[in-house]
């Protein structure tokens, strides 16, 4: 190899690479601009003209709800969500980073243990407590875990950043006459800033593209989320509604998009420190 | 930012506590607030996870459909499990298989998208944002009705290989294939085990690859003797992280089979299955019952993983760990 050919394969490579991965996103697009009768019969991506009757009549949602409505309600609890988790997840590790207790050791080894715990173990039982409670079809079951420090990830992923820090300017708040929570609340959590920003995008988009948990406990469709709404496309096989639900497949996934162009550099590094501490 | 310039000046409460006794003091000083950090994590860890895996378990002997009473059966949900439900095997098998195919292709394609990326000079970090952005819409119901599109009749995929020669019909509507459209919607999201390879490999010293290559290695042997064990360890953290999550998945799963995992239960993935009895038939014992085999396969496949962690996985810091 010469040395033009070697300093160019790897470009070509990741560039060719790059083609194949972001096709899939391409046709998303493509399709949902696409005529009804281009959809299947024509390979090539730009359309002969672009449909925008497509996302008016994506506009108008699913069974009666429009999608605005279906929007705000996965922002507000993916807003919810990310609340929750910034705020319990971080008082946990801050006790588990910084704090002496009893039990320490025991707490945080279960802690750890639970990132391993397939959530359907757990899934009935707090099906049927939501259900006791009058929760069902309420967005209770959806947020309240979030502000119990349920996700373990999180927890772990801010102590191991916590653990990072320099102890001295916890120090000297605390020789200032600062209590515990004091020294949180000013000195620990500002600093421990980044991972709350990565804990706080992953919180949402997570949230946000989180059907599962969504279908079980929401039935009315004017509680319905847009993930949700996207559900009523699964059992249908005809391709002649594929433009307007592409539409709303390119509505639903804007938002987490969005955030990726703004917030990618935290969640790229957070996703790399929080993977390699382990 | 507001840190040390907030820290007021010293309460008189405070500063006016006698300072002997101080050992015992400080500890239980420190002992309350602790409590009352962890106070939201302890109600979560008890009432939404040891109380419910309790009751899971618990569960998992009875028959119960959420209006009446649990019915104590004993083993009963398990043995019609093990020995008299097709449909129960039919998900263990695909589940395996798709987690047997999918996760080593994800990290294969990982670790080799993360030393590609490495040896870029200018446009590392763009690549590595751009092959990240997968991971993140993978899991979305939107991302999946793609796939489903794609991979059907007149999608790019069959039309592309039907171009070639290769006639597969549609893969969504083939019993032998459907799992591969979950399989390759899962290999497509290989950027998050990328960047944490590729953290990892940056923290190879590059004394390491000069020292092998003074010994005459060639790029080959630096990569079996210096890359792959200096990144064991991140590679045994990806392994455990991926099939522990494999073998839930879920929205693909629900999207590609249509809900059912059709066509001949072919995509009937465990979760799908146990959704399934639990929450369309009723059968939440049935339900809570697999919810356990699936945690005690997943901790038996984790244990086994790391006892052949030992002979294979690296530690530089050995005392460390």
């Amino acid at each position: 190899m010469n040395p033009t050919t070697r300093r160019w394969l790897p470009h070509t490579a990741a560039l060719a690479g790059l083609l194949v991965l972001l096709y899939p996103l391409a046709w998303l697009l493509a399709t949902s601009l696409k005529p009804a009768d281009e959809v299947v019969t024509s390979l090539d991506l730009w359309p002969s003209h672009l449909e925008w009757s497509n996302y008016t009549t994506a506009l108008d949602g699913v069974s009666g709800v429009p999608v605005s409505r279906l929007l705000w309600n996965s922002l507000l609890i993916a807003g919810g969500a990310v609340v929750g988790n910034v705020l319990s997840c971080s008082l946990a590790a801050y006790a588990f980073a910084r704090l002496r207790f009893r039990m320490r050791k025991a707490m945080f080894a279960f802690m750890v243990a639970t990132l391993m715990l397939p959530h359907h173990v757990v899934l009935i039982p707090q099906y049927i407590i939501f259900n006791r409670l009058g929760m069902v079809d309420t967005y209770w079951p959806l947020i309240l875990p979030k502000f119990l420090a349920t996700e373990a990830f999180f927890v772990f992923l801010v102590v191991q950043f916590m653990r990072g820090l320099p102890r001295e300017l916890e120090e000297s708040a605390r020789i200032d006459g600062c209590g515990a929570f004091r020294t949180y609340w000013s000195v620990t959590l500002p600093l421990s800033r980044p991972s709350l920003i990565t804990t706080a995008i992953f919180t949402f988009i997570w949230t946000w593209n989180d059907f599962f948990t969504q279908m079980i406990y929401l039935f009315a469709p004017e509680k319905f989320t847009i993930t949700l709404a996207l559900r009523s496309f699964v059992d249908q096989s005809s391709t002649s509604a594929y433009g307007p639900m592409f539409a709303m497949s390119v509505l639903s996934v804007l938002p987490i998009v969005l955030f990726f162009f703004v917030f990618q550099r935290y969640l790229v590094q957070g996703m790399a420190t929080s993977g390699l501490k382990g | 930012m507001s840190t040390v310039s907030t820290t007021a000046p010293a309460r008189a409460d405070r500063t006016t506590e006698p300072r002997p006794s101080a050992g015992r003091r400080r500890r239980r000083e420190q002992q309350w607030p602790a409590y009352v950090f962890l106070t939201p994590w302890m109600i979560g860890a008890a009432v939404l996870t040891l109380v419910p895996m309790a009751v899971s378990l618990w569960l998992s002997f009875t028959d119960y459909n959420l209006f009446d009473p649990p019915h104590w059966v004993g083993l009963r949900n398990y043995k019609e499990m093990l020995t008299e439900d097709p449909r129960y095997w039919r998900s263990v098998g695909t589940t395996l298989l798709y987690v047997v195919v999918a996760v080593p292709l994800k990290l294969g394609l990982a670790l080799g998208a993360a030393m590609l990326l490495k040896s870029l000079g200018r446009g590392r970090a763009f690549y590595r944002s751009a092959f990240y952005a997968p991971s993140l819409l993978g899991a979305s119901m939107s991302i999946a009705l793609v796939w489903r599109a794609l991979f059907n009749d007149g999608g790019t995929v069959t039309e592309v290989l039907g171009s070639l020669g290769i006639h597969t019909g549609s893969w969504v509507g083939d019993p032998d294939l459907a799992v591969y459209v979950v399989v390759l919607l899962t290999v497509w999201q290989f950027g998050a085990p990328m960047v944490i390879f590729l953290a990892g490999l940056q923290q190879i010293s590059p004394e390491l690859y000069e020292a092998a290559a003074l010994d005459g290695a060639g790029r080959w042997r630096q990569f079996v003797s210096v890359t792959v064990p200096m990144l064991s360890p991140v590679v045994f953290f990806n392994l455990v992280l991926e099939m522990i999550q494999s073998f839930q998945v879920f929205t693909p799963a629900f999207a590609v089979s249509g809900g059912e995992g059709g066509p001949a239960d072919s995509t009937l993935f465990y979760t799908l299955y146990l959704y399934e009895r639990g929450f369309t038939a009723s059968h939440m014992g049935y339900a809570a019952a697999m919810a356990w085999l699936l945690l005690i396969a997943i901790g038996v496949i984790t244990l086994i993983l790391f006892r052949t962690s030992r002979s294979w996985v690296f530690y530089a810091d050995e005392e460390g760990r």
